[in-house]
């Protein structure tokens, strides 16, 4: 009777279960550093839109269609960034790993992260044409935590736990309507590097 | 402890045998070039192995065409995830 020989096939049978059914080599240097590329980000953003107004000795937020499109523009730059440096990240790890970055599990990741993520951004930008700006914010973090919830069904099980946070807090800044930016940098900066440092303790980078 | 050794399969007492059936416990169905570069396989192994799920009925498999290339999926059938589960079970009594 040898145990050890099946307490190894356990093992692989394990192995083999996540390899081939998740996304295992998401990097949590790439949730660092989209983390504070956000936070980066947000604070232009607030530079752009938060106007002195040392007569009422508050600072008001000034939204003309001109700055609009200043943060469009710099929200492009920002999704850019963080993407890049997700790919960078993640390509770095599964080539240390010894795993294929572009197979079946990855495209099965992508699309279920795509569904509501290109849902809640086309959505967005109706609210944003028709000029709903404060909701757009709100509505970004919400469709974001939906799709990494939808998405964590083929990866890590932490990203399921991020993706219900961004949604707590997508929630609550659509009911604190002017504290948009802040709720954004808190969901897309903050909550991205305590994820990416706790997954770069638990799972390395 | 014999009727223990009766429900191990002898279809899994092989590593490759036992990783496809993982593979494909978990994913509807896979392609054979996914379950060569999973399992580190020769290609000449993994076929001579499948063949031998396949002969038990626990892994059946369909051929279709993409892009002109022949395309081979293989998914374990119902009676491979029957027998699977039933040799999981045996292992974990045998290790309690």
């Amino acid at each position: 009777m040898n145990k050890e020989k099946y307490l190894d096939d356990l093992k692989e049978i394990r192995e083999i279960m996540d390899k081939s059914s998740r996304f295992i080599s998401l990097s949590g240097m790439s949730g660092i550093v989209a983390g504070i590329i956000a936070l980066v980000g947000a604070y232009i953003a607030y530079e752009y839109i938060y106007i002195d107004h040392a007569f009422y000795g508050y600072r008001m937020v000034v939204l003309t269609p001109q700055t609009i499109s200043q943060l469009l523009i710099l929200a492009t730059v920002i999704l850019v960034l963080a993407l890049g440096a997700g790919v960078f990240f993640t390509k770095r790890k599964a080539e240390k790993t010894k795993q294929k970055l572009w197979d079946l599990q990855t495209k099965r990741l992508i699309s279920n992260l795509m569904i509501p993520l290109a849902a809640g951004g086309i959505l967005c930008l109706i609210f944003l044409l028709r000029g709903y700006v404060g909701i757009v914010a709100p509505l970004t973090l919400v469709f974001y935590g939906l799709a990494l919830v939808n998405a964590s069904k083929y990866t890590l099980s932490e990203v399921r736990a991020l993706g219900l946070m961004q949604v707590a807090l997508g929630l609550l800044a659509a009911y604190f309507v002017g504290y948009g930016l802040l709720f954004w940098a808190l969901g897309f900066g903050v909550l991205h590097i305590i994820y990416g440092v706790r997954m770069h303790l638990k799972y390395g980078s | 402890m014999k009727d223990l050794l009766q429900d191990l399969d002898k279809a899994f007492e092989n590593r490759l045998r036992l990783g496809i059936m993982s593979a494909l416990m978990v994913n509807d169905f896979l392609d054979f070039n996914s379950l060569k570069d999973l399992l580190g396989a020769t290609d000449g192994n993994l076929a001579t192995h499948l063949k031998m799920l396949e002969k038990e009925g626990y892994v059946r498999f369909q051929k279709e065409f993409v892009d002109r290339k022949p395309n081979t999926k293989y998914a374990a059938t119902d009676a491979g995830k029957t027998a699977f589960v039933k040799h999981l079970n045996a292992i974990e009594k045998l290790l309690r």
